[in-house]
């Protein structure tokens, strides 16, 4: 940070912003310990340089329990050290001074000095021992837990040049990357004589690549002098491919296969406790088969970067979630030592995880390397959606065992997922055997089966958790239905007594913490409330990514199936929040997003190709079906966690649940869409 | 090809009169608060002004925007670098996530208000069902019209 004279304080954001507002929370963090005026803080994104900063990227909601006391310690640091440089001029001891919006005062005698005027003597001083700093309890802050509006919300609303696709360097040329629909596939042949005689089209050249997806692909490159002329072009680009070793994946196929492999056990064992079978013997029996499909990210911004190869550097403008691996992955590629490349973050339109992977970064150095001028990479929307690391689609075959008294005893699970090295299950496809609730119950039975798949996979928003709490949520509650409970009773019961299942862990489930964040949405909600027929409350919940989140929907069915969430109360504890109006923006976000995925998502996949290329097919929901969302927060004194995904997971199986009570339909595959819902 | 944009004339060469006026503004002009998010009138975060009405720059000719008082979001707020109420209310509000989408938004709500200074959640659902936002604000976005429209009213905000 610095602060100059006039009392300004420049804060740099270490980590990539992505919509998750973390170029607000960081700073907000460094100014609560600094006792800083807010209204003179001034933020600009980091370099990279991991030396200084340590952790710079976004992804597994990480950043805030990564960096809290980090970014507390450098607020009190910095703070001690202006405190103690007033003290000297003042000749009084520091004990005797205090801080307060950007000024040191000595009630004593009255006397204040501001920041601004204290700073250049405080940058001489030592820094300050970290154990010798106190930070501060939550009952003193003055910023944290408030409504703060996002810093870049100005440049925003009136369309100033941040993200990545708006970078403009001199002499810059626009370039667009063709690649196999089906991935895999090779390049044999294109008519690029024909396109470089088209408009504004400057060069047209074959990349063959380093073979590997999340690098450089086999394709052509165009390079043109506007977008528009790239985009024209790529129109007319013939190429013929070799499609030897491209994906020949079916959507469908594997639908029938994971069909005829649910009615067996499993052939890998992932987790087997108590005696499922006896248990199951003498216990009412329940069965379920679910299935969700294969989604994109669609981050409203198209994967682009610029990219310019000059004296021997190559520098990258690139909306990255991962800016470090991505520059590791671009020396890599072009055989460049990491010193020779830098990269410069840039606001990013939307990640969701798709930007933890950068292909698009190597791309665009790979082209520029050969064209000698800057370069902007855009991918088209179309390149987009084809060109993903999808989220996996799944399959559980679950059986459920409940004893005499009522009670969830028994769990088994047969889940079929993908491999795609014949070894392991694909990114975000495996079953983890302390996935909720199997660590909970005495009897449990899980086992897995693995197609194999070319189409790459990647993680997304709560990679597993995102997909596999609608099974495993909806299916407690067919447990509970068939046991004659009450959903929100049978829930909280298979959390037995309060414990946390790994002290000090925050990744660990604590069932205390659980409990309360399932009675908090039941109570605002109204759990138990006479309904009108064709309406119905359902509940959720679901640990993930440190964070404990239910949540209860309130919908309705027609007798057209015509659907109608009207609200979601949620409830949730992720420790003290750092920035109240982000932390609600994120919940409010995820359950819109968990909805309109859940609603309208899937991806075909036919012949190794993804049929669904822009939202024309691929139906995000738009504004008129947006619920109402209640957001509740328990503000424990836990680390604070992060909370751009945890609130996803329940979304899905909290409204499918809801359907059921209001209709007695229960959605066992997703979409909804799909099931015959519509809005 | 003369454009007013924003009440400046640009000259663009003929060439261009069949490119879409988004790339027009974003690549010739350098005016890049439209954005690109599907190129087929899907997404609407290219959404600016002709006349007034809003439209989808990604499929509209700049040829067809000749003429015609073009107005983009650097241009919604007045001559003297005051922003328009809607802008205000959205920083106010934090209605912006990743704000990729905002700037389409603004300019559909902006041309909403200016012919329904009070409209209903149903007139906000209609006027808005052009614009998707990924990261899910749409329950800021419809509060935030409704605070704009009281304010431009003269009435307190909501
Ligand atoms: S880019 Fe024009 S509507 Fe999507
Ligand atoms: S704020 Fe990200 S798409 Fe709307």
């Amino acid at each position: 940070m610095r602060i100059s004279p006039d009392g300004t304080i420049l804060i740099y954001s270490k980590g990539p912003e992505i919509g998750q507002g973390i170029k607000t929370a960081f700073p907000l963090i460094i100014a609560e310990e600094l006792d800083a005026d807010w209204t003179q803080v001034h933020v600009q994104q980091a370099a990279i340089n991991p030396v200084v900063y340590g952790r710079q990227s976004a992804g597994g909601s990480r950043s805030i329990p990564a960096s809290w006391d980090q970014l507390r310690t450098a607020g009190a640091a910095a703070r001690s050290m202006l405190i103690a440089a007033a003290a000297r001029e003042w000749r009084v001891p520091v004990e005797q001074c205090q801080a307060e919006k950007s000024i040191v005062i000595h009630p004593g005698s009255g006397r204040q000095l501001s920041y601004g005027a204290l700073a250049e003597k405080a940058a001489t001083l030592p820094v300050p021992d970290e154990k010798s700093l106190r930070l501060k309890e939550r009952k003193d802050y003055k910023l944290l837990g408030t409504r703060v509006s996002g810093v870049d919300n100005r440049a925003i609303v009136t369309g100033q040049p941040l993200f990545g696709i708006d970078q403009v360097l001199p002499n810059m040329r626009y370039a667009i990357f063709e690649k196999c629909p089906a991935v895999g596939g090779k390049v044999k042949s294109a008519n690029l004589d024909e396109i470089k005689k088209l408009p504004g089209i400057l060069d047209a050249f074959v990349i063959q690549g380093t073979g590997k997806v999340n690098e450089v692909m086999p394709g052509v490159a165009i390079i043109a002098n506007s977008t528009w002329a790239a985009f024209s072009a790529k129109r007319a680009l013939k190429i013929t491919w070799d499609e030897t070793a491209a994906s020949t994946d079916s959507w469908s196929d594997w639908i029938a296969q994971a069909q005829e492999l649910s009615r067996k056990e499993g052939s890998t064992s992932l987790l087997s406790t108590g005696d499922f079978n006896k248990a199951a013997a003498d216990a009412k029996f329940v069965e379920g088969y679910y299935r969700y499909p294969f989604v994109a990210h669609a981050p409203l911004e198209p994967q682009n970067c610029t990219a310019w190869f000059h004296d021997g550097v190559i520098e990258l403008w690139a909306p990255t979630q991962t800016p470090e691996a991505g520059l590791a992955a671009v020396a890599g590629v072009l055989g460049m030592p990491q010193e020779k490349v830098v990269v410069h973050q840039v606001r990013a339109g939307g990640g969701f995880g798709r930007r933890l992977i950068n292909d698009f970064m190597c791309e665009a150095a790979a082209i520029a390397r050969q064209v000698g001028t800057p370069i902007k990479l855009t991918w088209t929307r179309e390149d987009d959606q084809l060109h993903d690391f999808y989220r996996v689609g799944g399959f559980h075959a679950f059986k459920g065992a409940i004893d005499k008294s009522g009670k969830l005893v028994g769990w088994s699970d047969h889940f079929i997922t993908f491999t795609a090295d014949g070894q392991q299950p694909t990114s975000g496809g495996d079953l983890r055997p302390d996935e909720f609730p199997a660590q909970l119950l005495p009897h449990v039975h899980l086992t897995q089966t693995m197609l194999s798949l070319k189409t790459p996979t990647g993680p997304w928003r709560a990679p597993r958790s995102c997909s596999i709490a609608f099974a495993i949520q909806s299916f407690i509650h067919e447990c509970a239905i068939v046991a004659g409970r009450d959903h929100l009773e049978f829930l909280l019961e298979i959390f037995g007594e309060p414990r946390w299942l790994k002290e000090g862990d925050p990744y660990a489930l604590n069932t205390a913490r659980a409990a309360a964040v399932i009675k908090l949405a039941a109570k605002q909600a109204g759990w138990g409330k006479a309904l009108p027929k064709g309406r119905g409350l359902g509940l959720a919940f679901h640990f993930s990514h440190a964070g404990h989140f239910a949540q209860v929907a309130e919908v309705s069915v027609d007798a057209n199936k015509k659907l109608r969430v009207h609200k979601v109360t949620v409830a949730g504890d992720i420790g003290p929040i750092i920035n109240l109006s982000g932390a609600e923006n994120q919940v409010e976000g995820c359950v819109i997003d968990g909805f309109s995925t859940a609603l309208g998502l899937e991806l075909d996949i036919k012949n190794g190709r993804i049929q669904q290329t822009n939202f024309d097919s691929y139906p995000l929901l738009r504004i008129a079906h947006a619920p109402e969302v209640a957001v509740h927060f328990i503000q424990s004194d836990y680390t604070p966690t992060g909370v751009g995904e945890p609130a996803f997971p329940p979304v899905a199986p909290a409204i499918c649940n809801a359907i059921y009570n209001a209709t007695g339909h229960r959605v066992r595959s997703l979409p909804l869409s799909g099931e015959g819902f519509n809005v | 090809m003369k454009l007013t944009i924003n009440g400046k004339e640009h000259t663009v060469a003929d060439s261009e009169s069949a490119t879409p006026l988004l790339w027009v503004l974003r690549d010739h002009l350098g005016l890049v608060g439209a954005k690109y998010g599907c190129g087929v009138a899907q997404c609407g975060a290219c959404t600016v002004h002709l006349n007034g009405t809003p439209v989808r720059s990604c499929v509209t000719p700049a040829a067809a925007a000749a003429g015609k008082a073009i107005t983009t979001i650097e241009g919604l707020g007045n001559a003297k670098g005051q922003l328009h109420v809607l802008q205000e209310v959205w920083i106010e509000q934090d209605v912006a996530q990743c704000g990729y989408c905002q700037a389409g938004q603004i300019m559909s709500a902006a041309a909403l208000l200016k012919q329904n200074p009070k409209p209903t959640d149903a007139d906000i659902d209609s006027a808005l069902s052009g614009n998707l936002c990924r990261c899910g604000t749409y329950i800021r976005i419809r509060k935030a019209i409704h605070t704009a429209a009281a304010r431009l009213n003269g009435g307190t905000a909501v």
